[in-house]
């Protein structure tokens, strides 16, 4: 167990509820959801829910913590936006099932190899070392995120598109060695290590 | 008419050499005709698009956008913000909408951004291309300007989620929009009616990290734009356009089907009914040619 995740069960301990509503973003709104089931019925990777969101919800006021934070499902949100533009009394949806997989990577109770948390962390990293994503390294980064066998197997599949992207100009070998930047990155990582050190003292306060 | 200007921002993938560069050939090619000049938000970054957040958190990722909001009011203080992207745009509209009705954020995000220098007001509309073609142009003044009507094609509007859901474009419902297909019509093209898979979902960037679930979404998008007759897709997004001109190589393997359909922007489209070249419309960019684009550009 993570050190944060030993103090968050201490601190929360009568309510997982109140703990999402002060740690995941726009957590405030669970406790609005009436259990219609609309959202659920709008994922388009609905089958591989096992807690569609209404499900979800519903288990964060029952106290279900360990098998909300450990669930796969999250993961499985395209952001389509779908269950925000249906949902009858309005809950960012989206943003909780985002929120939600956050803060279950934080504590460390996200599932291992869980495909989406491992793109979308490399995501993040590509994006904010240099301000703009490099395309041709976060795909080199994805294809090997589970190992070098795998990665020359994605690769190879993957071969074909590849090449017709360098054959439209719409990847660039070039992009390997450095390729699009913003020029102020260190205002940025200024920015983005104030902003961070303020969601974490937001969060001890609690 | 006077010439129009924007706060541009452009996003990552429209870059040299990237994943939609394309799409931003032809985005300056229309606007060329149109008389719109799109100036660049200077040194603009990524918005950190829907899947940032497994890396960064609430406040990090607000603060990747308001930068760019930032910059715009230094540089361009009356212009609107326009991006092409339908992820950029999202991203950088719900930024704002959070920082106007979320308690405390404003002032955290200030905070944040007093350490690069920038301070942000977040005041400057935010809007999609397409919002100020159907908005500050119009379908009669959008069609006057082609030359090159695109006679006998038939084109489905793939709509996809971002540009449509949670904003959408003003007087378009979330679960039929028209616009795409009205575009179409102007542009002398034939709309596929009741194109049912016009505002489902690619996948998104759950394409790279679940390919199989994702290719069954995109399989049904093209199965559909087939069985309506469609030549050719027409979306307004860069991932939607990636996602489903992409895979069909990999979805024919898997399926035993023989996709081979084109995926155009609107702006590709437009590009070659206002008469510009094969180059100057992105049509160099299409991994599946667009033939019958190509015929009519070459003209
Ligand atoms: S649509 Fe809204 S109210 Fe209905 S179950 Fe989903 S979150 Fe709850
Ligand atoms: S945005 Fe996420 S939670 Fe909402 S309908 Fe789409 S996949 Fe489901």
């Amino acid at each position: 167990m993570s050190d944060m995740n030993t103090a968050m069960v201490e601190k929360y301990r009568n309510s997982f509820l109140s703990e999402v509503e002060a740690n995941v973003e726009e957590g405030e709104w669970v406790k609005m959801c009436m259990q219609c089931g609309v959202c659920s019925g709008s994922c388009p990777f609905g089958p591989y829910w096992d807690h569609p969101p209404q499900e979800l919800f519903m288990m964060i006021r029952a106290g279900k913590r360990e098998a909300v934070l450990s669930s796969e499902s999250m993961w499985m949100c395209t952001s389509c936006y779908n269950c925000i533009a249906r949902c009858p009394r309005g809950l960012p949806i989206t943003h909780i099932m985002h929120g939600l997989a956050h803060y279950a990577k934080r504590l460390g109770l996200a599932p291992k190899n869980q495909q989406t948390m491992k793109f979308a962390s490399i995501f993040w990293d590509n994006l904010t070392k240099k301000g703009r994503v490099n395309e041709l390294q976060l795909g080199l980064k994805l294809y090997f995120m589970n190992g070098f066998v795998e990665g020359i197997k994605t690769a190879l599949c993957m071969k074909e598109m590849g090449m017709s992207m360098l054959m439209t100009k719409r990847m660039s070998p070039m992009e390997y060695f450095g390729g699009h930047s913003i020029k102020d990155t260190k205002g940025l990582h200024a920015i983005l290590k104030k902003a961070r050190e303020i969601e974490e003292a937001k969060a001890k306060q609690f | 008419m006077a010439k129009k200007e924007y706060s541009f921002y452009p996003g990552c993938s429209s870059q040299k050499a990237a994943s939609a560069s394309n799409y931003q050939t032809s985005v300056n090619s229309m606007c060329d005709v149109l008389d719109v000049q799109l100036n660049e938000i200077p040194d603009w970054n990524c918005c950190a698009a829907s899947i940032g957040y497994a890396g960064g958190g609430e406040l990090p990722r607000l603060a990747m956008s308001a930068r760019n909001m930032a910059l715009s009011e230094q540089a361009h203080p009356d212009q609107d913000i326009v991006a092409t992207c339908a992820a950029c745009w999202l991203a950088t509209k719900e930024t704002q909408e959070r920082l106007h009705n979320d308690g405390g954020l404003m002032e955290e995000t200030n905070k944040a951004l007093a350490e690069g220098g920038l301070t942000v007001k977040a005041d400057q509309n935010i809007r999609h291309m397409v919002e100020v073609l159907i908005e500050d142009f119009g379908y009669d003044a959008l069609g006057k300007h082609v030359t090159r009507p695109l006679e006998g094609i038939k084109i489905a509007g793939y709509v996809g989620c971002q540009t449509n859901r949670p904003f959408g474009i003003d007087g378009e419902s979330f679960e039929n929009p028209k616009y795409l297909d009205k575009l179409v019509e102007t542009l002398g093209a034939d709309p596929v009616n009741n194109y049912d898979r016009k505002v489902s979902c690619c996948g998104g960037a759950l394409a790279f990290s679940e390919p199989e679930k994702s290719q069954a979404l995109i399989k049904d998008i093209i199965e559909a734009a087939y069985d309506g007759g469609a030549d050719m897709i027409v979306t307004p997004c860069p991932v939607c356009q990636l996602n489903v001109e992409a895979y069909q190589g990999q979805i024919n393997k898997k399926y035993n089907t023989k996709f081979d359909i084109p995926v155009v922007y609107y702006s590709t489209l437009m590009s070659v009914a206002y008469g510009k070249s094969y180059k100057e419309s992105g049509l160099d960019g299409q991994m599946i040619k667009a033939k019958q684009l190509d015929a009519i550009a070459k003209k």
